[in-house]
């Protein structure tokens, strides 16, 4: 690393740690953008990387270690200060206002007045078209947003960042939802920028993106910079290699697995789903999962993993298509309660928004899934849900003062083993997990992979998504790896290694 | 702060139960002393009787707001509900096409009454489910459908002379105690079983905590929301029997502006408008905080006016302590 030939640095993360109330997710990270220069950061899910970046433009304020910018320490109060002083972010999800014109979005909150302390819309609209004509948008600035094409709704933000004098600009997959075309005007937006002394952090899965558009590049894994250089000197698979890591197996040991009969499987399913953050289409899907299997998902950001399972699930009964069979008999999945009578459950990836109903009770939400079958009555069985309550906390070790606790109030890993609970005491003979372990401590942690272990024991299949690849390989039998809308690589156990996960995850652009 | 609300978050017990029922008892024990005829029989049961449409309305309302939706049409649900009760009672409907003509029996009147009034629950309820509409708009334009439908049936003339059988559901007295608090003793302990009993109570505050929780557990949210706007209009309707009853007249403007007392007793009785959160004892008390601030507001000969304006900071410092609340939850 050679820096000191390069420029000083404009914006810098001097020995940054960051913790969110459990394990730091930075761990003394430094990290220079220098001015003239596009920084390309890279790095698995959670690896820290936008943690770091929130931290660079005044989103998170509690960290230790020091920010400094332009040769001097700062801390920033809040985004719209680190705006000010020049760094703006360009995050993946649109943040532009869809219902105001592009001249109203460009300087929102900064309108200029005409004298009678109205909004001098001549004078707003000239600013506009200035940088728009820089960015090479030929669209009227009181065009409404909404009408734009995503990608011009990008360029309007970066606009927006433009008009802040920008000194640094960070982009967080900026290209998720533009189209090669759209990529390449980027490119040259940001090649212009860069000539012109700005700074930019980029940040994206596309390995070839990095290599077309960055002067440097930065690795980060588990919350630490593991390489970093000119781009010239890196290679896809040195990229991967820092990405992935070294160190193998964690002292967790999964069981010896007895692979049953065929008890899920899928044919030809495929789901459209249309959004503002750009369409998940999945096609092609074909799998099975085998009785005390544990089948391992693998996907970058995006890749559609979390809809896959909700589309399995019966969630998007009408935007959704294919087969599903549970122990080779085909079941129509139209609703949840169908997939819940057919043995499918599913532990979602967000349990705050998805998982848990925060103001009730742990009993409450322990037999929520269960009690929809409505054979059972019309009254709740306090008795039973009491009994079935405590049978679990038991089993799963659930720390609590007493089962009628509200849930927001127990631990994440508690959380979690309550919503785990709720499924398994539907019966299932499928289990989908989606990301069991993310946000829990180490020890729910293995707590969690132990469970995994003794459910496939008992003869379930698991379908188990993770974004954390050694998660994935200590967990699975098998790993299939979803890009590109659909399975990209089908590997066994003995022969899946994190390099050969890594490279058919990255989606070809 | 923290420390206090978690002490009073027994399960099963909210420490907003007592608030509005410490604020009761404050407010008898004031009005006792400086009035000679709050704390006799004939008041209370006066102001129990009072109370007992707005009780009968804002039990519905609950369960509507617990899922974090809103029923604005209750007010003319209730005056159509009673129309029609009056209408048929009196006049029996006629069908000249096929020259049919039915008359109805006191029971049937009351049951066709209650019957449109859970179907203009239900229009609300498809409005919200099926079309995506927000409640607050659905239910909007139920308070003037069902309003105007009211104008319609009656001409805009009040229905009156329903006869005694019908009138003693307002009036009459039966163990001691006034039919309309009979009635509503029966409709609040329905919301309780409902809410606290039974697999639908649950799902009720499921939905209302979290909407996509509750969905990806198989709750079947769009039924469970179309019985809860139905039961909305189902109670007002039969806060239009006894309004219709001890009126003894159905009158087309019956019922204007009770959304709002409605709202005021679920709010004040610390239901959260975000859903998810509340209690059908907590909106009874609301609504008897409301009926004895009522009562005593005009034992105490305070200008209409100002009664109003002392009503609304009632309902004001009710909505900032759930506000308080809620932001200790997060």
């Amino acid at each position: 690393m050679d820096t000191q030939s390069q420029p000083k640095t404009i914006l810098e993360a001097k020995n940054v740690s960051k913790s969110f109330g459990g394990p730091l997710v930075l761990k003394n990270v430094d990290f220079q953008i220098r001015p003239g220069r596009v920084t390309a950061l890279i790095g698995e899910n959670g690896a820290g990387k936008s943690t770091l970046m929130k931290i660079l433009s005044g989103v998170y304020s509690d960290y230790s270690g020091e920010v400094w910018f332009d040769g001097k320490p700062i801390t920033f109060d809040n985004p719209k200060h680190a705006k000010e002083t020049g760094i703006s972010i360009i995050l993946q999800e649109l943040n532009v206002l869809p219902n105001l014109t592009i001249a109203e979005n460009i300087f929102l909150g900064r309108e200029p007045e005409n004298r009678w302390g109205f909004i001098d819309r001549p004078k707003l609209n000239q600013d506009s078209k200035q940088y728009l004509q820089k960015l090479n948008l030929s669209v009227s600035p009181d065009t409404k947003v909404s009408t734009l094409k995503v990608a011009q709704q990008q360029l309007v933000e970066i606009a927006g960042a433009l008009s802040y004098d920008a000194k640094v600009l960070i982009m967080d997959e900026p290209t998720s939802a533009l189209s090669d075309q759209e990529s390449g005007l980027l490119f040259e937006i940001i090649r212009e920028y860069k000539n012109r002394g700005g700074a930019v952090v980029y940040i994206s899965h596309k390995l070839e993106e990095l290599f077309k558009v960055s002067d440097e590049i930065v690795v980060m894994r588990d919350g630490k910079i593991v390489d970093s250089g000119e781009t010239q000197s890196f290679t896809r698979d040195r990229i991967i290699r820092g990405m992935v890591g070294k160190e193998t197996g964690k002292d967790f040991k999964k069981a010896e697995a007895t692979i049953g009969s065929e008890v899920f499987r899928v044919e030809d399913f495929e789901l459209e789903l249309k959004r503002t953050t750009g369409n998940c289409v999945l096609r092609n899907i074909n799998f099975t999962i085998h009785k005390g299997e544990v089948v391992g998902i693998f996907g970058l950001m995006g890749a559609g993993r979390t809809e896959l399972l909700e589309g399995l699930f019966g969630a998007f009964p009408k935007e959704s298509s294919g087969k599903i069979f549970v122990e080779e008999v085909e079941r129509q999945i139209h609703s949840v309660q169908k997939a819940i009578a057919a043995g499918l459950a599913l532990v979602p990836e967000d349990r705050k928004t998805q998982g848990i109903i925060p103001g009730m009770s742990i009993t409450k939400n322990l037999t929520l899934a269960s009690s929809v079958n409505e054979s059972q009555g019309v009254f709740v069985k306090e008795k039973e849900e009491r009994a079935t309550t405590k049978k679990f906390i038991d089993r799963l070790g659930i720390v609590t003062t007493s089962p009628e606790m509200q849930i927001s109030k127990l631990s994440g890993g508690n959380q979690q083993k309550v919503v785990i609970s709720k499924w398994l005491n539907t019966s299932p003979k499928v289990l989908f997990l989606d990301e069991p372990t993310r946000g829990i401590d180490v020890n729910a942690k293995s707590e969690v992979y132990e469970l995994i272990n003794e459910l496939a024991a008992e003869g379930k299949g698991i379908l188990l998504v993770s974004s954390e690849l050694p998660e994935i390989l200590t967990l699975s039998d098998r790993i299939l790896v979803l890009a590109n809308g659909t399975i990209t690589a089908n590997l066994l156990r003995e022969e899946a290694t994190k390099e050969k996960i890594m490279h058919v995850a990255i989606p070809s652009t | 702060m923290n420390m206090k609300q978690n002490s009073f978050s027994i399960p099963g017990i909210s420490w907003k139960k007592f608030q509005s029922l410490i604020a009761i008892l404050l407010l008898s024990a004031i009005l006792a002393i400086m009035t000679d005829n709050f704390l006799t029989a004939d008041n209370l049961w006066n102001v129990l009787r009072q109370i007992s449409v707005n009780v009968c309305i804002s039990v519905g309302l609950t369960l509507v707001i617990l899922t974090a939706g809103i029923d604005l049409s209750v007010g003319s649900v209730l005056a159509l509900a009673g129309a029609v009760t009056a209408g048929v009672l009196k006049n029996g409907i006629g069908i000249p096409v096929l020259n049919i003509y039915l008359e109805f029996s006191l029971f049937g009147a009351i049951l066709s009454g209650l019957f449109v009034a859970t179907a203009l629950g239900a229009v609300n309820g498809l409005a919200v489910t099926r079309f995506n509409v927000p409640s607050f708009i659905a239910t909007l334009a139920m308070l003037t459908i069902a309003r105007g439908l009211t104008m319609l049936w009656t001409g805009g003339f009040p229905v009156t002379g329903l006869g005694d059988s019908f009138a003693f559901i307002g009036t009459g007295w039966l163990l001691g105690v006034p039919m309309p608090v009979w009635i509503t003793v029966f409709v609040v302990a329905f919301g309780m079983i409902l809410t606290n009993k039974t697999k639908l109570g649950k799902y009720i505050y499921a939905i209302g905590g979290n909407e996509k929780a509750a969905y990806l557990s198989g709750i079947n949210v769009k039924k469970v929301k179309m019985i809860v706007y139905s039961l909305g209009g189902l109670m007002a309707g039969i806060g239009g029997m006894i309004v219709t009853a001890r009126l003894d007249s159905a009158q087309p403007n019956a019922g204007l502006t009770y959304e709002l007392d409605a709202i005021a007793a679920v709010v004040i009785g610390g239901t959260s408008l975000y859903g998810g959160r509340g209690t059908i004892i907590g909106t009874v008390l609301g609504a008897l905080l409301i009926g004895v601030l009522n009562n005593g507001l005009v034992l105490l000969n305070v200008s209409p006016f100002w009664q109003q304006v002392i009503k609304g900071l009632v309902i004001l410092l009710a909505v900032i302590l759930d506000r308080l609340q809620a932001e200790d939850d997060e």
